[in-house]
């Protein structure tokens, strides 16, 4: 038991990193079946606006809470931007959206490594972060809790929106039939862009709160972007809610595997297990049901 | 899993795959005009006949180890400044090459066959990671071509076409271990991430933990492209160590920080001894390290006569860091080590070169010191330091090797290292 409760905390934890990175995908290759192998660059946008809005806000106390929506908002133009300038002209075509979106990957890469040093440019963690949190005998980082609020308030501002405002009902019924929606007179072009705005700057957001896990540099992206697919894979494609359950369990089975096995074998057990999930269930955990005929 | 060069590699691989499918069209002729350029290299391209001779300088300048290597190369040109300033090599000024090896292994090797063959360069200078070296080693032993390569590893290693400038494990890993002998440590953990490096280095810690009566209390690795170390640093707190060995590399490291100070450890308990961290990381954390370790051969802080100048002019150098450290200073060495060494065979040709390191004792007062080149081996004799890092992130010298130590790669000196396991590591290293 008391080796259960630190996996079980951090890889909660861990799971919610995931989800943060997973989310805005969820949305476009869900959603919009993009896949965007830059996403992991938009995590990497956020993580360097967070740092550089450090430079200004030197506190580290406020600068965070400031970072946070400054991330969302220009990951997001960087979405919009591919979006507008490259996505539109391949929707429909995912194994283009595949290619021409790794290319984008490295030139963002590239880009950092040029802007920045190459070493990668520190981020200070909150003072209010500080300190552990004793849960049942196991003194529990304080930044492990603040990934997991901050995942939460992001699914829960998510869901939110797509549930209960217009724009959200007009994505949900362009996932639903693409033809019908445009039929109806919803404009599927601005839903679109939308809704890359909106995944792209979840992504900037999950930036932030891996600049406090991790380095900050021109490679932190590739870290995220595949365990990120295998997570909306293995949810369901176009489902929150598998999303969620699935950055959950491979967070812990990390973790898990992490204290039984070592670091590195945690990745290959728990990638396996997902896989295997795949083989058993290829729709992942949950469906939606489309109208479309395609 | 998803190693970095793994995903580059996937990344790449489209295009590469195009790549391989051109020159696979014209894959005999290139083919032929290998085959012929290996046949001739015996007779060497090089053209020594002008005011200029060509060097060739291989650098991941894009990828993941841009972020360690395009500091190499920025000190090597400085170097090739400094020399052509001063005359160059023997009266012929340094015309230099430079490649990107784009943290991709197999384009290392094709890099330094394209130096080899058709740059036709006397000699090339860089790679970092081992597995660069890996795949440069097989090239220039078939072309008869020279290699230096700068950065500390895992030794077990020796060959006739490369020059080691970075220390072998009995320059580093032994002089960590004996300084924390003298601290009276007693429980180790052991972090590191997961490749050849670490893995070498802990197998020899272990070995040499058990002559000085250390008790090693855990083991950890983690991918080198996972940063998240928080759920192996719970291991740490929970086996209560009296010192942490860190053999973690790369950005890793800024996972592996933060995730320590998270979970409320600190240096006054429980300090880290690194082998990666210097003073151009040590800032770049996120979090104050102050109090902990790391063992080096240089440090911007040492007081020799040739420090200052070296420092002076890094700091004046354009891109420059505004710190100086052990890797980017054993790059420095290689070219310098380079020139002592065609000076004293009086010519380019690798056979002479390699004969004049047999023959005369090469030296250069480097910024760390007066080293030595080690004729047989190709490694060069290098002071041990420990620091401590300072509210500045530099590093205060807190222990010293008495003399400068002789390059071991292989640890035939230590008892302590059976030759069974010597012959199973040389093995697993391939």
């Amino acid at each position: 038991m008391d080796a259960l409760i630190p996996q079980l905390l951090n890889g909660s934890a861990q799971g919610a990193l995931l989800l943060l990175a997973a989310l805005g995908l969820s949305l476009t290759f869900g959603q919009m079946g993009v896949i965007n192998m830059a996403h992991g660059e938009f995590l990497m946008i956020g993580a360097f606006n967070a740092y550089l809005v450090q430079q200004v806000i030197t506190s580290s106390d406020l600068s965070i809470p400031v970072a946070l929506p400054v991330a969302f908002v220009v990951a997001g133009l960087f979405g919009l931007l591919l979006e507008v300038t490259i996505i539109r002209w391949m929707y429909r075509r995912p194994l283009d959206t595949l290619l021409v979106t790794v290319g984008v990957s490295l030139i963002l890469q590239q880009a950092a490594l040029q802007i920045f040093p190459s070493q990668g440019v520190p981020v200070e963690k909150p003072s209010w972060l500080d300190g552990q949190l004793n849960v049942l005998g196991y003194e529990w980082p304080l930044r492990q809790l603040f990934t997991i609020v901050l995942a939460a308030v992001c699914v829960a501002a998510l869901s939110a929106w797509l549930k209960y405002t217009a724009f959200g009902r007009r994505i949900r019924a362009t996932v639903h039939n693409r033809d019908l929606a445009e039929t109806s007179g919803i404009s599927t072009r601005t839903i679109d862009r939308l809704t890359f705005f909106v995944g792209s700057g979840l992504a900037g957001v999950a930036g932030v709160a891996a600049s406090l896990i991790g380095g900050t540099n021109s490679q932190m992206g590739a870290q995220y972007i595949i365990p990120a697919f295998l997570v909306v894979a293995a949810g369901g494609i176009g489902q929150l809610k598998g999303t969620i359950i699935a950055a959950w369990a491979v967070g812990v089975a990390l973790s898990c595997f992490a204290y039984w096995t070592t670091g590195s074998f945690a990745q290959v057990l728990a990638f396996i297990l997902v896989i295997v999930f795949l083989q058993v269930r290829p729709q992942g955990l949950f469906t939606v049901r489309t109208r479309s005929l395609a | 899993m998803f190693t970095t060069s793994k995903r580059i590699r996937m990344a790449t691989g489209a295009i590469g795959t195009t790549v391989i499918l051109v020159l696979a069209g014209c894959g005999a002729r290139a083919g032929d005009d290998t085959a012929a350029a290996g046949a001739s290299a015996a007779a060497s391209c090089v053209d020594t006949s002008g005011s200029t001779i060509k060097l060739g300088f291989l650098n991941s300048l894009t990828g993941g180890m841009a972020i360690s290597e395009k500091t190499v190369s920025n000190v090597l040109h400085m170097a090739a400044d400094e020399i052509n300033t001063s005359g160059g090599i023997l009266g012929k000024k340094i015309e230099y090459v430079q490649e990107d090896g784009a943290t991709d292994w197999p384009t290392f090797a094709e890099k330094t066959e394209k130096l080899l063959t058709q740059d036709c360069v006397a000699a090339i200078f860089g790679g970092w990671t081992s597995s660069s070296r890996k795949a440069v080693k097989p090239v220039v032993e078939k072309l008869n071509g020279l290699f230096f390569y700068p950065v500390q590893y895992e030794g077990l290693e020796s060959s006739p076409n490369i020059y080691y400038t970075g220390a072998t494990t009995n320059q580093q890993i032994i002089p960590a271990m004996d300084f924390l002998a003298s601290k009276g440590v007693k429980r180790l953990f052991l972090a590191g991430s997961d490749y050849v490096f670490p893995r070498t280095a802990n197998a020899i810690i272990k070995l040499y933990a058990a002559k000085l009566g250390i008790q090693i209390v855990g083991e950890e690795y983690v991918p080198l492209d996972k940063d998240d170390w928080t759920s192996q640093v719970a291991k740490i707190v929970a086996a209560k160590p009296d010192f942490i060995f860190n053999t973690i590399n790369g950005s890793s490291n800024v996972g592996f920080i933060k995730a320590y100070y998270d979970a409320g450890l600190t240096p006054a308990k429980t300090p880290i001894i690194s082998v990666s961290i210097a003073e151009e990381e040590a800032p770049a954390m996120g979090h104050a390290v102050t109090g902990n370790y790391a063992s080096w051969n240089y440090f911007q802080s040492l007081k020799t006569d040739t420090n200052p100048k070296f420092i002076q002019s890094w700091k004046a150098y354009p891109n420059s860091s505004g710190v100086t450290s052990d890797p980017m200073e054993a790059a420095y060495i290689s070219l310098y080590l380079y020139k002592s060494l065609v000076e004293a065979a009086g010519s380019f040709d690798v056979n002479a070169v390699n004969a004049a390191a047999k023959t005369h004792t090469i030296t250069f007062d480097a910024p760390e010191g007066k080293v030595t080149l080690n004729g047989k081996n190709h490694h060069i004799s290098k002071p041990g330091h420990i620091g401590q890092i300072n509210a500045d992130n530099q590093f205060d010298i807190v222990w010293a090797s008495d003399k400068f130590i002789e390059p071991d790669p292989y640890l035939e000196g230590y008892d302590w290292f059976p030759a069974d396991i010597r012959k199973q590591l040389v093995g697993a290293a391939g």
